[in-house]
């Protein structure tokens, strides 16, 4: 059909061609960060913003530890980030501070979420956000539960999914699937091998 | 000035002269599982309360770490066990998000069908349970023959029942069975009257008023501090759900509304959830008149290997928001998976919801939280 009004696929000599769809690789490669939160942020914070990120379209800012709380607080009053939708943490043994303590943000009026993550080693403390979203309460238990992370003013810091008794974070890298606190298995549950 | 630390046991022990403790579960029929509640009374009234979990904790997330991304999927079924098709759309959809893959409208349409049956299923299940509790036994017998067809149609389209794993990375791996559509349109077209008959047992039943009526209420202001998601949210005033917020699968081409209720109390859950059963079924009929024909399965390779990087996504489980947050360091298997779990912190409302209650209100909450303790301790 040579005269269909609709325009045929192929395009025609004049026109200019259209730019090249970018590698799937290509998209999926964490970008700068650039918005007007960001400069907001490393104006009133400074040197305690590190390096910010656009990962598969999600924002990722990483924040020192030290004025953590201060930075929460700006974000949930100044920047309307009302909502803790989730903490967590990762693990990374061979990094010198070893855990990443995550934060992700939602913003109610904004509609947007952030993603905040502080590094925090082993032997250091990291403050509790309790004061700042009241759900980081029982998430920060799970967190000291399963990585071993200590959350400074948290209101009642224990173990959540674990037994209180319990030795070890099985979260933690170096913590094999098939470990367990024998001990406790064989005192509490009267069960010899484990397995 | 009341003390606003949570309460527990151990804690010194202070107890007023007329204080007791009581303690409730996890052996419980209320708890729906195996949840221990301490409670600390003045006479019948709730001073304070501490919620003790972990009693079914499975280690979900480490196993995860020691999974491919596709071996994976089947575990997380097994968290929120009575709407294993909605988290399985969680999963399913992050990892596709990691890897940059989006599935083909026919697979969108079918998952969109499938959750909101799920949707139904689960709110049906809450709904028999969370009367029973309270009294009133005739509603479970209805809700369960409606659950069963669901059930039934997730049967007859994978196999399974109660942990489906109905969908794949990249899209679907079974078309749909013969006569799924008309499945779907029969029990469409009766569902509308079942909700009207549930309602014309209890809405305005005197007992059931009752006992529902400002009986833990939430605000919405500590609904939103502690991260209180779905029905819960929404009966606190809040006018917000992922479907709307970030539409995924297929939602956006469907016209639905948010119910929400204004006092917060176990009442306005009920009305928002039979509300929400309606809305769903409301879209089911509109995506089975709509569903296009089309390839099921998106192209991913044989060996999912996303690039090295983090994801978090989340969808509108019938219990709130299920999010997953899944970091990758370009190998087979992920580095981290983490479930936000909706029911876990829900959960944490519990001892706001409870404070100046009697002890029989507590079942009557308990119910009105929807918990599933698969995925609270997972």
């Amino acid at each position: 059909m040579a005269d269909q009004p609709t325009p045929s696929p192929k395009p025609s000599a004049g026109a200019p061609s259209p730019p090249r769809p970018p590698k799937p690789e290509d998209l999926l490669k964490p970008v700068p960060l650039d918005s007007e939160l960001l400069k907001r942020l490393r104006e009133r914070f400074a040197d305690a913003i590190g390096e910010a990120i656009l990962d598969r379209k999600q924002a990722i800012i990483k924040v020192s530890s030290a004025p953590l709380l201060e930075i929460c607080r700006y974000l949930r009053d100044d920047e309307k980030f009302d909502f803790l939708t989730d903490l967590t943490a990762l693990d990374w043994p061979k990094r010198e501070r070893r855990f990443d303590v995550v934060y992700n943000l939602y913003s109610f009026p904004k509609n947007e979420r952030l993603r905040l993550k502080a590094e925090v080693a082993v032997s250091q403390k990291i403050a509790s956000v309790a004061s700042v979203w009241g759900a980081a309460n029982w998430l920060e238990r799970e967190c000291f539960d399963m990585f071993g992370i200590v959350f400074d003013g948290h209101p009642h810091l224990k173990r959540i999914l674990l037994p209180d008794e319990w030795q070890g974070h099985p979260l933690r890298k170096d913590y094999d699937i098939l470990k367990q606190d024998t001990d406790w298995v064989r005192e509490n549950l009267h069960i010899e091998s484990g397995q | 000035m009341p003390d606003e630390r949570p309460w527990t046991a151990t804690e010194e022990t202070v107890l007023g002269a007329d204080e007791i403790i009581l303690n409730m579960g996890p052996q419980h029929p209320a708890t729906h599982g195996v949840l221990r509640v301490k409670l600390k009374l003045d006479g019948e009234k709730i001073v304070g309360s501490e919620c003790i979990i972990g009693y079914l904790h499975r280690g979900v997330e480490k196993i995860a770490e020691h999974r491919t991304y596709a071996q994976f999927a089947p575990y997380v079924d097994r968290t929120d066990y009575v709407a294993a098709v909605s988290n399985g759309l969680g999963y399913v959809e992050t990892v596709e998000k990691l890897l940059g893959v989006e599935a083909p409208p026919r697979a969108r349409w079918v998952r969109t069908i499938l959750t909101e049956l799920q949707r139904i299923a689960s709110h049906l299940l809450w709904l028999g349970t969370h009367a029973l509790d309270i009294g009133a036994i005739t509603p479970l017998f209805y809700t369960f023959r409606e659950r069963e067809e669901v059930l039934k149609i997730f049967e007859k389209y994978c196999g399974a029942r109660l942990t489906t794993h109905a969908f794949r990375i990249g899209g679907l791996q079974y078309e749909t069975y013969d006569g799924f559509e008309d499945d779907v349109r029969r029990f469409c077209r009766d569902f509308y009257r079942r909700v009207d008959e549930y309602e014309a047992l209890l809405t305005e039943n005197r007992i059931w008023l009752g006992r529902t009526k400002g009986v833990g209420i939430l605000t919405i202001k500590d609904a939103i501090d502690l991260g209180a998601t779905g029905p819960i949210l929404r009966a606190s005033g809040l006018r917000w759900d992922i479907r709307k917020a970030f539409p995924y699968a297929a939602y956006s081409e469907f016209d639905f509304m948010i119910p929400t209720g204004t006092n917060g109390d176990t009442f306005d859950r009920y009305m928002v959830r039979m509300e929400e059963m309606r809305q769903s079924c409301r879209i089911c009929q509109q995506a089975i008149e709509t569903i296009p024909a089309g390839p099921i399965m998106a192209k991913v390779g044989k060996v999912l290997k996303p690039p090295p990087g983090e994801v978090y996504h989340s969808i509108e489980a019938p219990k709130g928001e299920i999010g997953y947050y899944v970091v990758s360091d370009g190998t087979v298997q992920p580095y981290r998976v983490r479930i936000r779990p909706p029911s876990f912190i829900n959960l944490q409302s519990f001892d706001k919801m409870v404070k100046g209650m009697l002890v029989a209100d507590v079942v009557a909450i308990i119910g009105t939280l929807d918990i599933v303790l698969g995925e609270v301790d997972r």
